[in-house]
Order: C-alpha cells, then sequence, then structure tokens
C-alpha cells in the first residue's frame, strides 16, 4: 500500500489536494478530492488499526468471497464499494465476527485488531464486539426501550459498570451523532416514533456509547432519504477524528465524500474479490483497473 | 391555466361511489362452504352453553347464589329432605390446581423455547420439537395412570422437602402427614400437560424476534442471555401470555387426568400440599355416574360455572395480548 503512505504524507504536509485534481473530468473525483483537502493535517491517529488478512468466507458450498486482504489505519475513513453480490457486507460482517451468525457461514484468514487476531482460539467474541462497533442497513433500535435507554443499552448488554455519569455519556453520544439538540426534551420516548434517519442516528449513538475503537457501518444510508443521509455524512466525518471507520456504501457520492481510502470489490460470477484499493481521490480520478474505472464511471454496476 | 385553489373548494365533493364485483359462480359456492361450515361451529357452541345454563337453571334456582359460595354437596336420598349443592370448594380447587400448574408450566416452557430457539443444534432442536409436539396429543388417561403411579410417590417425597423448609409459609403447611393425592401433585400433573402447548406458542413466537434487532444486540458486545433478555423477551412476552392462557384454558378443563391424582373433597383447602382439593370437572366425572336427577341438573350447572370461567379467561388472554402488542411495538 505505497499509494496510501503518499496519500497520508500528503494530508500531513497539508498540501492542497486540489492541484492534484486540475486535470480530472470526473465529478466524483472532485468531490473526492474536496474531502481529502478538508481533512486536517496534524493530528495523531486515533482508533485502532485493523487488518484482515486473506479473508475468505462460504455460505454452505457457496465460495462467497476470496482472499481479500485489507488494512485499515486507525483514525481514517474506508468506503468498501462494488455492485450487488461482490461480497463487501459479507467482509465487513467477518471483520467483527457477525459473520458466523449465519448458520452454515465459514471463514478462513485472520484479521487483525492491534495487530491481535480477533479469531484466534478462546477469545471472548462479545469483546471483540463491543471494541468493533456495527451500524446496521436498517435502523434497529430496540422499539421497547425508551431514546435514552436504547443510548445505554450497550452498557446493559455487555455488563459493562459505567464508571462516570451516565447523563453525561448520554449526552456526550446522542450530541457525537447529531442527534442531541432533536430529542434531548424527550429522552423518556420510545424510540419507535423517531424517523428513520433520526432512528439510524440513535443506532449510531448507541454504538458510540460502549466506546468502541473501530465502527464498521454496512450500508448506513441505504433506507434514509437525501436530507438524513447528509447528516449522517456530517457526523461520520466527525467521528472519523476519534475512531477507525469502516463503510460499505452503494452511493458512490457518498464514498467520494466522506472516505479517505476506497476499497473496489468485484464478483465475476464465482467469489467476490478485492480489485483494487487506494486513496479515494485516486480512485475515482485514476484508477489502476480498467474494471475500477469502468464501474466509477458508472458504466456497469 | 393553473387552477386555484378557491376553485378546487367550490366544486362540490361528489358522492362515494359504491364498489361492487361480480363474483364468479365458483366464488360463491367456496364462500357457502366455508360460512356454512364456520356458522355450525359458532352454533354448536351455542348450543352448548344455553344447553348447560338451560338445565342448570334449576339448580341454579333452587340453590341461589348459595350454589356458588357453599361448601356442601348433598343429595338427599329422602323425599322431604333438601338438596344441597355448593361448588364454593370446587372452584377454589380449580383455581388453586391451575395456579400450581402455571407457576411450574410456563417457567419450563419458556425455558424450553428458549433452549430450542436459541441454544440447541440443529439435529436435537428438530428431534425435541417433535417431541414437544407429540406430547400435546398425548391422550391425558395416560398422564394420570402415569402420575398416579410415578410421580406420586417422588412428588411426595418433594412435598415433603418443601414441607420440611418451607413450611413456615401457610400455603406450605401441613395438618397431618397426608401428602398424596394433593393439588400439588395435581398442579404438577397438569403443568407437564400443559407444558407443549405453552412451548410451541412460545418457541414460534421466539423464532419471529426481528433479526435485526438480535444482531443489533449483538454488535453491541451483548452474550446470548443479554441479548434474551434485552430483544427476545420483550419481543415475545405477549406471546407467551397468550399461551399460558390457552395452557390455563386446558388445565381449568382437565378431568380424567386430575381426576387420577386429586383426592376430591367439598371442603376449600389452600394447603397446597395437604392431600385432598377439588376440581370441578373431576368432580362432575365422579358424581354423575350415580347422580339422581336433581343432582344431575346441579352438575350440569357446574358445568356451565366452568363453562364461564373458560371463556373468561380466555377472554382475559385476548385483553392482555392484544394491550401488550399495541404497547410493546
Amino acid at each position: 500500500m505505497n499509494s496510501n503512505n503518499d496519500f497520508e504524507k500528503n494530508e500531513n504536509d497539508g498540501e492542497d489536494m486540489s492541484t492534484n485534481t486540475v486535470h480530472q473530468s470526473s465529478g466524483l473525483a472532485n468531490v473526492a478530492a474536496n474531502h481529502a483537502a478538508q481533512k486536517q493535517p496534524g493530528n495523531a491517529p486515533l482508533g485502532s488499526g485493523l487488518e484482515a488478512r486473506g479473508i475468505h468466507a462460504w455460505f454452505g458450498k457457496h465460495h462467497a468471497l476470496e482472499n481479500v486482504s485489507l488494512d485499515f489505519a486507525a483514525g481514517t475513513v474506508t468506503a468498501l464499494i462494488g455492485p450487488s453480490g461482490c461480497g463487501k457486507s459479507t467482509f465487513i460482517r467477518t471483520l467483527n465476527r457477525m459473520h458466523e451468525f449465519i448458520p452454515s457461514a465459514a471463514m478462513a484468514g485472520e484479521v487483525l485488531l492491534d495487530g491481535k487476531d480477533i479469531y484466534e482460539a478462546g477469545t471472548d467474541v462479545t469483546k471483540i464486539r463491543l471494541q468493533i462497533g456495527m451500524v446496521f442497513q436498517k435502523p434497529n433500535p430496540f422499539p421497547s426501550m425508551t431514546i435514552g435507554e436504547n443510548v445505554l443499552s450497550g452498557l446493559k448488554l455487555a455488563q459493562i459498570k459505567s464508571p462516570i455519569n451516565k447523563d453525561d455519556l448520554l449526552e456526550e453520544c446522542l450530541t457525537r451523532s447529531g442527534l442531541w439538540s432533536e430529542v434531548k426534551d424527550r429522552l423518556g420516548a420510545h424510540a419507535g416514533g423517531l424517523s428513520g434517519g433520526q432512528q439510524q442516528r440513535l443506532c449510531i449513538a448507541r454504538s458510540l456509547a460502549v466506546n468502541p475503537k473501530v465502527l464498521l457501518m454496512d450500508e448506513p444510508c441505504s433506507a434514509l432519504d437525501p436530507g438524513s443521509t447528509l447528516r449522517i455524512e456530517d457526523t461520520i466525518g466527525q467521528l472519523a477524528q476519534t475512531m477507525t471507520i469502516i463503510i460499505v456504501t452503494h452511493n458512490m457520492q457518498q464514498a467520494a465524500r466522506v472516505s479517505d481510502y476506497t476499497a473496489f470489490f468485484l464478483s465475476d460470477g464465482g467469489p467476490g474479490q478485492l480489485v483494487e484499493v487506494g486513496p479515494t481521490n485516486e480512485m475515482f480520478s485514476r484508477p489502476k483497473d480498467e474494471r475500477t474505472e469502468n464501474y466509477v464511471s458508472g458504466r456497469f454496476g | 391555466m393553473p387552477v386555484s385553489s378557491t376553485q378546487i373548494q367550490k366544486a362540490p365533493p361528489p358522492a362515494p361511489r359504491e364498489i361492487t364485483t361480480k363474483p364468479r359462480a365458483s366464488d360463491i359456492f367456496f364462500r357457502g362452504v366455508l360460512t356454512t361450515m364456520s356458522m355450525s361451529s359458532l352454533l354448536i357452541l351455542t348450543l352448548i352453553g344455553l344447553f348447560l345454563s338451560f338445565r342448570g337453571y334449576q339448580a341454579f334456582k333452587t340453590q341461589g347464589f348459595h350454589f356458588l359460595t357453599a361448601y356442601d354437596w348433598n343429595a338427599s336420598t329422602d323425599a322431604g329432605q333438601k338438596d344441597v349443592f355448593g361448588l364454593g370448594a370446587m372452584i377454589i380447587g380449580t383455581l388453586i390446581i391451575s395456579t400450581i400448574a402455571l407457576l411450574i408450566g410456563v417457567p419450563l416452557s419458556v425455558l424450553t423455547a428458549l433452549f430450542l430457539t436459541f441454544y440447541a443444534p440443529e439435529r436435537i432442536k428438530r428431534a425435541l420439537t417433535t417431541l414437544v409436539d407429540l406430547m400435546a396429543s398425548f391422550p391425558s388417561i395416560l398422564f394420570g395412570l402415569w402420575g398416579f403411579i410415578v410421580l406420586m410417590p417422588m412428588a411426595e417425597y418433594w412435598a415433603k422437602l418443601i414441607h420440611k423448609y418451607l413450611g413456615w409459609i401457610p400455603v406450605f403447611s401441613v395438618p397431618q402427614p397426608a401428602y398424596t393425592r394433593s393439588p400439588f401433585i395435581a398442579g404438577i400433573v397438569l403443568a407437564i400437560m400443559i407444558i407443549p402447548i405453552v412451548t410451541s406458542v412460545s418457541r414460534e413466537i421466539f423464532g419471529q424476534t426481528p433479526l435485526d434487532r438480535i444482531q443489533a444486540a449483538y454488535a453491541l458486545g451483548a452474550t446470548r442471555w443479554a441479548m434474551i433478555k434485552a430483544v427476545v423477551l420483550p419481543f415475545g412476552a405477549s406471546g407467551v401470555v397468550g399461551g399460558a392462557m390457552l395452557g390455563l384454558g386446558r388445565a381449568l378443563g382437565e378431568t380424567v387426568a386430575v381426576y387420577s391424582v386429586l383426592n376430591i373433597v367439598f371442603k376449600p383447602n389452600w394447603q397446597v400440599l395437604y392431600g385432598f382439593g377439588g376440581n370441578i370437572a373431576s368432580m362432575i366425572v365422579q358424581k354423575w355416574g350415580e347422580a339422581s336427577l336433581s343432582e344431575s341438573k346441579a352438575l350440569l350447572a357446574a358445568g356451565f360455572v366452568l363453562f364461564v370461567m373458560t371463556l373468561l379467561v380466555n377472554l382475559g388472554a385476548n385483553f392482555i395480548v392484544r394491550r401488550a402488542i399495541k404497547s410493546g411495538k
């Protein structure tokens, strides 16, 4: 991943990335370049690095994902793009061991969180999922709980004794997910009364309450209207300052807007594979692989 | 030309159209068959209720309110002597035994259903599910015989243990060492009989827990048990209550099995470990064979009381389930 290192250097030097994009014709490339330019330089990366090595995934005999290796540097946002059925959702679910909930699902390879394999024998999977949070495609707050209870549900579910004031934590999580001002007067109301976009931000706040190092997002905006989508993208931008984010998206505009790196997955009828990964603005302006170029320019998918 | 809003308001609203369709002959025929079938089952139920109330009316008339509250049951043998029929002890006994059955049966059923849905390996799950469903169709006399021969000696021992350690609680006290044929033992037999239906309904509802909520809990680092407490039980509560009420319906009306293991005495007994109790259905069976004309009328009236109790339980179940659905989801 030499190109990644170049990218980080550019960013840390505070160089104006837009100079690199003069010759680009694609609008997406401009969006991506803008995102890169807005990234604040100089901050030490927070969160934890995640490293996938040689991931294969199967559903029964169906080989869904073949030999995917990807590095996610601490404090970055990586978008996983690709047409339906390319294995990107399957891949993200191997990263916090949600894959194994599907009966007959199998996997091979290693996922290293801070250098330690999360699939190692004897690992407490609940501790892994505490560190690697997940936001799902469809907003899924707990309907029997109030808004406040939803945010703090992770503490109860994972049996964490919260050392700090719960009200403070509640406000902090809701503020970070961009929902505080909308719900602060009705924390005791049931979560079902919120709009779809609000519910999704509630789910993000819920993930934040257990203080994950990595946040996985599986098409978090696919069920939402454009306004809510933009809000959540803002939220992602804020969160990226304190954690590593990996987002699956069908929306290439979104990938260009929010991510530092983009990984392109593709299945040619067989198992899904990683075609190419690189800094987002490069992926959208001058991808190395022809298939990536065809996909990001909208020629298929 | 754009239409202004005032113009829209001026137009008189049209009368709603009558929407009709001409059904096909096969549809008419099928509808006729279904209507007849469903109406006839309703009709039969109504007729049974009418029959019981009509036949029992005389007992109510001669005994009055006394029939529901008194604890004696004496059919006169001499002409001129008055019949005394009081169902109070039987009603109390029925409720006590049913309560014991629910207290033992529902937790067991819920745990079984949770095991089958979330813990059991696929093969065990399939085998156990079939087995539990089979249990539901097991003839009740077999439960009764098993209860009498196998369960009673064991339950007698448990009853002694409970009495020894919890005897200071009034319901567990026993005036004399008579532990067999008690409401406790009848309750255990009934509990085993309602387990299949309650398990089956609970398993059905637990299996419908939305996957996205389950995943949400797991993704937050929940253990399986924490996930079940936070997601499955709130979702399934109304279904469990519904299943318990179905079980209660069966427990209230169960006759033969209870008859085999209960010593029926016309005296209310709150000491559940002590060896006698009451049960309407079993009492009817016990008395019916040798009943005089007036006594048989009283027994039919008792049947009517049981009928009404069962109806009330089912109405209550409906109410609880509907309220739970409204508030929960």
